[in-house]
């Protein structure tokens, strides 16, 4: 589904990635964890073309992303994606959140739009909310909101930017049980989270980056029981001890 | 002090005979309004234009529009408005110069300043566009993008509607600046509220009725200008966001 | 096609340097008593005596409502014959060219005054707080804590009022007053060269503001890296 080979992305002298290589299965669930500046989130947006890179190349559904070629936003618009600040449309309402991007990209009619939109809405618990603005929501809720919008789209795989990390602590299990869902109902995800709690229960493998660089790649099992690097482990006593 | 007050002056006909003073005044008042409103159209959909120009990825674009942002603002309004008077008529080929400086010469005066204020505002309000967009949070234009929008569909749907939102306190101002900033164009003779004072000025012996009158007009479109923004502001406000309920 | 002929320029550069003087003459005083009157305006704005907060929202609000050309024109029509009157100065003395300095002095005052204001109200009450528990006065903790936060926040949008302030003398066209622009209109006027002295005119004044507006930028960075 998707195919990362080789990707390296500097800014002037800076390495943000270091030839970096992985694939996504279908169905897979994988989450990206690492230290702030090691280079995950941009690895993501990557993914779809929202951040370019230098070299390698990235095949995602069988479409280079990196080829000036390709129509990104077509591409785009069966990606999924999550943003750590959740970037709901603040002028529209909630149920315009849910159906602009359905209409004006995908050519649906309005009231199909609305109906998708309402009803994934309702499968993230808020339905009551449709006809409130974002910023009259809770954070959680707005999350929760913008996976619905993405999930309208149909799309063929999710990536998620650290999705909880802007949260209130409270509201962070109510995004999670969303994406615990989504992941056992067979969607393809990949995940930029510290939620280590997420990994062990629905991951199928973990990545583990650092410096711009992948370290670790394994299966959740291998990574949690014995993580090969130092770097990792250092990581996930870190994260223990929080 | 010897001065003799008379607000009876403005009923008294005027030297001309065919008007009375306060005819005079409400003429010059009509011109400003309709000056600086025709004016405003050219400033705002120029300047929204250049503004969105100054934010998009196209290097060139974005040069341009910065050179024309950095011309208008550098050279004084006053020298403006008598290089698009006095200079570009000459500048224009014979035939249609020769035309334009035949015509009516109040529509040459309008037409200048209309011009003039049109554009020297507009690279204002670029300005304000520009830096509204540029606060925008970066992720929504990602958002934007990652559902599959175009960069114009980005902007369009996403970007301009909050932008525009953020950009009507600054642009309230700008707005109150056209109506004063036309006062310059009696420089070159077009008969708007100041020009009028000045020749009440002349033509009366009424120099503080005259000038008080006018004063107290541009304080009415002032404030005028202020409360119809105000609403404005409050009826497109976004709720939950600044401003908004 | 129109032909060019710049060649009144070089004759009249002493002329027009002489106007350029007057210009800078009117920015630099303007400059210095806005930002004092400014000053002063702004902290009686944010006093909590209410007369003199009256007071200041009263002169800000009807300045900044009524247009510069209007002012002048006051200033240049009006006031010197009132001034006359009330301090009994002899008939024949010119009070118009002082007269049009000051009112364009207390016009930029009103602007300046805002963005003083502004920036008073950017340094964090805490520090007022603070400052009071060091047993200052309100006039030491102006003094001393705030107005210099506030200038030190404000030093871009004060010079690019400056700038802009530069740009508005040239209005003193409509009170007579000879500056740059008025000897550039002048020259032009005298040998029928209108068309090629106000693009001069117009280029001086880009090639200044322009540079002015750069050093300010440059300025910016060096203090506020973002």
């Amino acid at each position: 589904m998707i195919k990362i080979a080789n990707v390296s992305k500097h800014y002037g002298d800076f390495n943000v990635l270091k030839d970096c290589s992985t694939t996504v299965s279908k169905g897979e669930v994988i989450v990206v964890c690492g230290p702030s500046g090691s280079g995950k989130s941009t690895l993501i947006k990557c993914v779809n073309g929202l951040e370019p890179f230098q070299s390698g190349e990235i095949i995602v559904n069988g479409i280079s992303v990196g080829d000036p070629k390709t129509n990104l936003s077509k591409l785009r618009s069966h990606v999924g994606m999550v943003f750590q600040n959740f970037e709901l449309f603040p002028h529209m309402s909630i149920t315009q959140n849910l159906a602009i991007a359905q209409v004006k990209v995908l050519g649906r009619k309005q009231d199909e739009a609305i109906d998708k939109g309402l009803k994934l809405l309702d499968r993230v618990g808020l339905k009551a909310h449709a006809h409130k603005f974002p910023g009259q929501l809770s954070g959680g809720q707005q999350q929760r909101v913008a996976i619905a919008r993405a999930l309208a789209m149909d799309p063929i795989c999710m990536l998620f930017d650290e999705p909880t990390s802007a949260l209130d602590p409270e509201m962070v299990n109510e995004v999670l049980d969303v994406m615990t869902e989504l992941a056992q109902e067979g969607m393809t995800m990949m995940c930029v989270t510290h939620e280590m709690g997420f990994a062990r229960r629905v991951a199928d493998r973990v990545i583990f980056m650092d410096q711009g660089a992948i370290v670790e790649d394994d299966s959740k099992e291998a990574f949690f029981a014995n993580p090969r690097s130092e770097r990792a482990q250092q990581f996930l006593a870190k994260i223990l001890h929080h | 002090m010897g001065y003799q007050w008379n607000w009876g002056v403005f009923a008294q006909p005027s030297a001309t005979g065919d008007d009375t003073y306060f005819g005079w005044m409400l003429a010059g008042f009509k011109m400003t309004i309709g000056l600086s409103l025709s004016a405003w159209v050219i400033a705002l959909l120029l300047g929204a234009l250049v503004g969105v120009l100054r934010t998009v990825p196209n290097r060139v674009l974005a040069g341009i529009a910065t050179a024309y942002v950095e011309l208008f603002r550098n050279i004084p309004l006053l020298v403006q408005l008598f290089i698009w008077y006095f200079v570009l008529p000459e500048l224009l080929p014979a035939s249609i110069g020769d035309v334009y400086k035949q015509s009516n010469p109040v529509l040459q005066q309008f037409l200048a300043s209309m011009v003039c204020l049109g554009l020297f505002t507009s690279a204002r309000v670029a300005e304000q566009v520009r830096s509204g967009i540029n606060s925008l949070p970066r992720g929504q234009k990602n958002a934007g993008l990652a559902l599959g929008f175009t960069l114009p569909q980005t902007y369009r749907f996403v970007m301009l509607p909050m932008a525009f939102r953020l950009v009507v306190p600054p642009l309230t101002s700008e707005f109150l600046n056209i109506f004063k900033n036309s006062a310059v164009c009696s420089t070159i003779g077009l008969l708007e509220l100041a020009a009028q004072g000045r020749q009440l000025v002349d033509y009366t012996a009424q120099p503080y009725e005259s000038f008080i009158a006018v004063t107290l007009a541009y304080i009415l479109i002032n404030v005028t200008v202020m409360t119809l923004m105000h609403k404005f502001e409050k009826r497109i406000a976004v709720p939950g966001y600044i401003g908004g309920k | 096609m129109y032909e060019f002929d710049w060649s009144s320029i070089p004759g009249a550069l002493p002329f027009l340097w002489d106007g350029m003087k007057i210009s800078l003459v009117i920015t630099a005083q303007a400059v210095l008593i806005g930002i004092v009157w400014g000053t002063l305006l702004a902290m009686m704005r944010l006093s909590s005596i209410k007369p003199l907060s009256w007071f200041a929202a009263g002169y800000v609000n009807l300045f900044r409502a009524v247009p510069l050309v209007m002012v002048l024109l006051w200033f240049f029509l009006i006031v010197p014959e009132f001034v006359g009157q009330l301090f009994n100065i002899p008939k024949g003395t010119d009070l118009r060219l002082s007269s049009a300095m000051a009112g364009f002095a207390l016009f930029e005052a009103a602007y300046y005054s805002e963005i003083i204001r502004a920036g008073i109200q950017s340094v964090p009450k805490g520090q007022i707080a603070a400052s009071y528990a060091l047993g200052m006065t309100y006039g030491q903790a102006m003094r001393l804590v705030v107005l210099p936060q506030a200038f030190r926040n404000m030093v871009p949008l004060l010079l690019t009022q400056g700038i802009i302030l530069f740009q508005d003398t040239s209005l003193v066209y409509v009170s007579a007053l000879a500056d740059f622009f008025g000897a550039a209109y002048k020259v032009g006027d005298r040998d029928g060269r209108l068309v090629e002295m106000l693009l001069f005119a117009g280029a001086v004044y880009f090639v200044i503001c322009f540079a002015a507006s750069q050093l300010v930028k440059r300025l910016q960075k060096k203090y506020h890296p973002a």
